[in-house]
């Protein structure tokens, strides 16, 4: 139920809707696109970025918060464990529960390394169960992993590291087998074709769904062959350091229970960094659209175990967040409301911008429609733009709303909201960390021996912006990836004995660098209480 | 101005804005949450919760992150409830009627009192797809189950001990596996790879100067 200030705006979306779906907004230039990056993204902003002193990035800039925990202390100190006692012993050990972790688990689990995932929530809590709108693969005949790979490294403002793109996109179409093989339903018409859609950005349609519930039916399936594995999984368990050998390769993490604040010791002779994104570090005060748990805890580990990062500078803000009600403010509103014909359309009923521009570049265009050209719809707690769902109606026929995108008529109708009737308001949300942790193609850290990292941790797979459908692929990609490499590689590993002096010698640096600060990180959880 | 009203956390009386949602409520109220939050977008079914409204007969149930507080609204989050999930191999069990007999036999009980339904956070028929289940008719089950966000309230309300989520998630993975047609583009493109059909249009790309490039990706034909 929208306010009553709220009518005129609407009547004149209404009026010109008819004319609105004949009209195709022309796409931009490339260089209209970089000059509205500039002047409106916020990854350009340089006051809300800040220079690293210490550690392998020194000199580079990145996020002021995420700056802030990357330097922080601590939350042990070196006798606070006892190494010599390992309460876990194994091949392979996986920090975190999501698509990426729980693919690397499945794939080093056949290959017959004793594996173990560590959560500090539950298997499945993680932005893949919210990827709505679906993963991309090259696999219809119109398409092939070439144009797949000119279409993400374009996006990504082509630097993409090209060894780590081209295995995303080669390998995609077997991503999709392996999931149908697992038993994820994805559209299909009734010969079993696929059915693909446009994302923001490509150049054919090889978005592949299931419904808008296409992350959360992955992710289901994934935790329920996880548990038919009888792979161990310890929840509400989060790693707070990595541990080191005496020959200074990886061998483990010290974990931390989440409700009891025990300590205890894992040992590992290969380590997967799976811990996801960063939204909930709120970036700019931004709202998100991310997960709980989303608080880059993998850059922190990996950053003080002397792993290096890449891009960490460049953040993705999704243009289409809830911007009403307040209740759902940030969540997302799937890339796929656009890819079934809804236009962007300003307070004045005007489409401003072509609806599939990519995703940097749209929510740049929706900030400058608010802030700069004064057309934003005041929804009381900020402004955004009308996203004129019943377009698809319009366009796809009567149900098609509830048949592709139930989700979000779920969503809003909660709230009184009928999508299909009504069109929603939208701002740009924290999406995803296009930057993270730099690797081989083979899923290695570039610099710490045995340290993998896989999904939303990983830096250089799509470069400064990523692609609707390329991050579900990454995880399946590059989990499965790290999980068969990091299961290969145990076998070679003798573990020396164990210390901690890389987190000593860290904080030493912060020390020595003059850094003042009380934080201790990782975060593992934002703090929304009522400060009284 | 924000309007109050009061709600009770377990049985403790606390004042919170009404335009609060349970979760972002319980929050307002001091709780630093562990248990019973996770996308808090309604995808992940970690917040179950249970309420009841002052003066009111009927115990209702949710997903906090999701509902908007009331006036007089006792809560009692149901951040874990213990469903049986049966272990199988995929790749061995077949779609057929004997699986459900074997794995998940309680369905059977199912005295058809449709609290399941009743009680489903996503307004899901829920005693309707057990029934399909129980005939093993595996993609209508699939289908009618398909928004389950697994959170087990259901099971909570069930008089017969059904694990309604996983008995989805087995139908949903055998529709998706044997039942649904295959894929044939899909298949054939797997195949290509394998042979090394697009091997030296990827290598080209790997070598190529950046400027070519980006003159391939500005004036790439678009699909319409």
């Amino acid at each position: 139920m929208y306010p009553e200030r709220l009518t005129k705006s609407i009547q004149a979306v209404e009026a010109a809707r008819e004319k609105n779906i004949a009209y195709e907004p022309a796409r931009m230039t490339a260089q209209q696109k970089e000059e509205l990056l500039k002047a409106y993204h916020p990854d350009y902003k340089v006051e809300e970025f800040e220079e690293l002193k210490i550690g392998q990035n020194k000199g580079q800039k990145v996020p002021k918060e995420l700056c802030a925990i990357l330097q922080a202390h601590s939350r042990i100190k070196a006798d606070d464990v006892d190494l010599t006692k390992p309460d876990y012993d194994v091949d392979v050990l996986i920090i975190g529960g999501g698509g990426a972790g729980s693919s690397a688990a499945i794939e080093a689990h056949q290959a017959g390394a004793d594996v173990m995932i560590v959560t500090k929530l539950r298997i499945g809590d993680a932005n893949t169960m919210m990827a709505e709108g679906g993963i991309q693969a090259a696999d219809k005949p119109n398409d092939s992993p070439a144009t797949h790979f000119v279409d993400a490294f374009g996006g990504g403002h082509f630097a993409a590291k090209r060894e780590l793109l081209s295995k995303l996109v080669c390998d995609a179409p077997e991503a999709i087998q392996w999931l149908s093989e697992l038993g994820v339903e994805f559209d299909k018409d009734a010969d079993g074709n696929m059915i693909t859609t446009h994302g923001g950005g490509t150049s054919r349609k090889r978005m592949h769904a299931a419904k808008d519930y296409s992350g959360a039916e992955i992710m289901r399936t994934l935790r329920d062959e996880v548990l038919n594995r009888n792979i161990p999984v310890v929840d509400f368990t989060a790693a707070i350091e990595l541990i080191k050998d005496d020959k200074g390769q990886i061998a483990g993490a010290v974990l931390m229970n989440m409700e009891t604040k025990e300590l205890l010791v894992a040992r590992a002779k290969t380590v997967i960094i799976a811990t996801g994104g960063a939204g909930r570090m709120h970036y700019q005060g931004f709202p998100t659209s991310n997960h709980y748990g989303a608080t880059a805890d993998g850059l922190v580990l990996g950053y003080r175990a002397g792993a290096q990062l890449l891009y960490a500078e460049t953040l993705q803000y999704h243009p289409t967040g809830a911007a009403y009600p307040e209740q759902i403010f940030g969540a997302l509103v799937t890339e796929k409301v656009r890819s079934l014909g809804a236009k962007l359309v300003n307070a004045n009923g005007e489409v401003f911008m072509h609806p599939l521009e990519t995703r940097d570049v749209a929510a740049a265009s929706i900030i400058r429609e608010c802030n700069d050209r004064n057309n934003g719809v005041e929804t009381g707690s900020g402004l955004g733009v009308w996203l004129d769902t019943p377009m698809i109606e319009k366009i796809g026929g009567e149900g098609t709303i509830e048949k592709r995108i139930p989700a979000m008529m779920r969503m809003f109708g909660k709230y009184g909201i009928d999508i299909r009737k009504e069109p929603i308001i939208v701002y740009p949300t924290l999406h995803y960390q296009n930057g993270g942790l730099d690797i081989t193609p083979d899923g290695m850290t570039t610099n710490v021996k045995n340290l993998y990292v896989a999904g939303e941790a990983v830096g250089g797979i799509h470069g400064r912006n990523r692609l609707m459908g390329n991050s579900l692929l990454d995880i399946i990609v590059f989990g499965r990836g790290a999980g068969k490499s990091a299961a290969a590689q145990c076998k070679n590993v003798t573990l020396g004995k164990l210390n901690l002096d890389h987190v000593a010698e860290f904080e030493k640096e912060i020390d020595k660098a003059g850094i003042k600060t009380d934080l201790v990180s990782p975060k593992l959880l934002p703090d929304y209480t009522n400060k009284k | 101005m924000e309007n109050m009203v009061n709600i009770f956390l377990f049985g403790k009386k606390y004042e919170v804005p009404d335009n609060l949602t349970i979760m972002r409520a319980m929050e307002y109220a001091g709780y630093q949450l562990v248990r019973g939050c996770g996308c808090r977008n309604g995808f992940c079914g970690a917040c179950a919760t249970i309420y009841r409204i002052k003066g009111d007969r009927e115990l209702k149930s949710c997903l906090a992150c999701q509902t908007k507080v009331e006036d007089n609204m006792y809560i009692a989050t149901l951040p874990f409830f213990p469903l049986v999930k049966q272990v199988y191999d995929i790749e061995k069990v077949k779609p057929t009627e004997q699986i459900m007999m074997q794995l998940y036999p309680e369905i059977y009980a199912c005295i058809g009192c449709n609290a399941c339904t009743k009680s489903c956070t996503q307004e899901l028929n829920v005693m309707q797809y057990i029934a399909y289940a129980q005939r093993g008719e595996y993609e209508k089950c699939a289908e009618e189950s398909f928004d389950c966000v697994m959170c087990g309230v259901c099971s909570a309300r069930c008089p017969a001990g059904i694990s309604h989520p996983q008995v989805a998630m087995l139908a949903r993975r055998l529709n998706g596996k044997y039942l649904a047609p295959k894929c044939d583009h899909l298949e054939d493109r797997v195949r290509e790879i394998n042979d090394g059909t697009f091997k030296e249009l990827i290598e080209d790309l790997m070598q190529k100067p950046i400027d070519q490039i980006k003159e391939l990706y500005n004036t790439r034909e678009i699909e319409k």
